[in-house]
């Protein structure tokens, strides 16, 4: 993975900066996670702190400005939008207050609204097997989960020799545990889809 | 003192000595907590990544029946109190986001049941001086590194119960417990929480740096108050060595299972046995007699 140059830096600097498309991503961005990504000023305070800036393609004060320049594919494309772990060190420290991790958030569902063909989809499969987990049995069932994500994956040995020291300390169950309430969680979970 | 307590997926399964350690040291200290009835998940990270709707409706589902019962919240895992104390701002501050939550849920939900983290309840509401007055075997000489991670500080406005960048609770409680808390860098670092199962590289590197950034502090251990943070930092401990360099072996427990051992509760009921880096030898190499714990019964 290579990280991507910022844009209007070093080589790229006159003879091929990205085009500004107009504002469209940008306010799409700015209603969908509901917070002023345009205040961003490229101090670079997120990406400072960011524990996994290292593994990414485009930091997140690069993400905020390819959406500002309207770059939909780099950002919905890129691997940074499905590698950030939430761990919101970027919305606290923001100067602007940006919730950086909310347009992560913002920048997920936007890829999957738009069926985007994703380098990487363990991200997605893993958030797809974990509410399928839940949908099924009100709580998350790891086995089920775990089964289904190395299946859609096809990563079927990462891990596996953890499983029977797991199973021995009981931080695995065979079977699952059902939440008995499960009528209202399903609806939720059909609604909710309906609704986004 | 009665909470209504929400345990969380993962207390059930991979931070089920969260659960064991949490109940016996509130019933020690005379906290009461009465389990949310047929709780569901609050649907984590996957939820706010992929659904907004459904990142607010889960957990407001078991807010709703907080509310029934009439009981404030205690929560345990730090992501499931994040998401929690997430849903209920969202309905506090968006009309919007109220209407289409009780659309969603079909249930009315006004944002108005508390939600506090255990070491919140442990702190800020039971107080340090009468878990002090409760100590039976205070932890002389054991250093421990306190790793709070993510979601217990952050975002500040939502979460609120200690300082973001600086916490102390957990080192005043390590101290309330006799021990000494170590000072070091890396307290709210994340350690890559759910990359553990998409992108375990990633977490082998976040552990390698914490692990050997509290074993330079001096810390014969950790403590957490997060599930993700517990299985990163003990489970892939070996996983970390080979791929980054050796460092000792460090026990990550539990703050919950540091006080049991504190107060003097049975072994039993603090699912020691469930640490990937087993913290016996730790404490044989103190005093064993001053704790008492050496031999592993109690």
């Amino acid at each position: 993975m290579k990280r991507g140059d910022l844009p209007g830096k070093g080589e790229h600097d006159m003879s091929d900066p990205i085009p500004w498309s107009g504002g469209g991503l940008l306010e799409e961005v700015r209603k969908r996670s509901g917070t002023e990504v345009g205040a961003c000023f490229q101090c670079h305070k997120c990406s400072t702190g960011c524990p996994i800036g290292p593994d990414m393609d485009y930091l997140p004060s690069q993400i905020m400005r390819l959406v500002h320049l309207g770059a939909e594919k780099e950002v919905l494309d890129s691997h940074a939008i499905w590698l950030c772990a939430s761990c919101e060190a970027c919305t606290a420290r923001c100067p602007m207050a940006i919730d950086i991790a909310g347009v992560m958030d913002a920048l997920r569902i936007m890829a999957i609204d738009r069926r985007i063909v994703l380098p990487d989809s363990r991200g997605k499969q893993f958030h797809r097997s974990f509410l399928g987990s839940v949908r099924r049995h009100g709580r998350v069932y790891e086995m089920g989960m775990m089964t289904a994500y190395k299946l859609r994956t096809f990563d079927l040995f990462s891990d596996v020799d953890k499983v029977p020291q797991m199973l021995a300390q009981g931080k695995l169950s065979l079977l699952p545990n059902r939440s008995g309430d499960m009528k209202q969680l399903r609806e939720t979970f059909r609604r909710a889809e309906e609704e986004d | 003192m009665k909470y209504a307590f929400f345990p969380g997926c993962s207390l059930e399964s991979t931070a089920r000595s969260f659960d064991l350690s949490t109940r016996a040291v509130c019933r020690a200290l005379g906290i009461v907590l009465e389990e949310i009835p047929d709780w569901t998940c609050c649907g984590s990270t996957p939820a706010h990544a992929t659904n907004d709707s459904l990142a607010v409706a889960l957990p407001v589902l078991n807010l709703q029946k907080a509310q029934a019962a009439g009981l404030p919240v205690m929560v345990a895992c730090a992501s499931c109190y994040a998401r929690l104390r997430t849903a209920n701002h969202r309905v506090c501050s968006e009309p919007e986001d109220r209407r289409s939550t009780e659309r969603i849920t079909g249930l009315p939900y006004d944002g108005g049941v508390e939600v506090r983290h255990v070491l919140d309840v442990l702190v800020n509401h039971l107080g340090l001086d009468a878990i002090r007055a409760k100590v039976r075997r205070p932890l002389a000489g054991l250093r421990v590194a306190c790793y709070y991670g993510c979601l217990l500080t952050r975002p500040p406005e939502i979460v609120a119960f200690d300082n973001a960048e600086h916490p102390t609770c957990m080192d005043e409680l390590v101290a309330a417990a006799g021990a000494e808390a170590v000072e070091w860098p890396f307290k709210t670092e994340c350690c890559g929480a759910s990359l553990s199962m998409t992108h375990s590289g990633v977490v082998s590197r976040l552990a390698h740096k914490l692990l050997s950034m509290a074993q330079k502090a001096g810390a014969d251990c950790l403590v957490v108050a997060c599930p993700l943070c517990q299985v990163n930092l003990d489970l892939r401990q070996a996983d970390a060595a080979k791929a980054h360099g050796a460092f000792r072996p460090t026990p990550v427990l539990y703050i919950t299972q540091l006080l049991g051992l504190a107060l003097g509760l049975p072994l039993g009921n603090l699912g020691l046995d469930a640490l990937t880096v087993r913290a016996e030898a730790m404490f044989a190499k103190r005093d064993a007699g001053a704790v008492g714990i050496a031999g592993g019964k109690s």
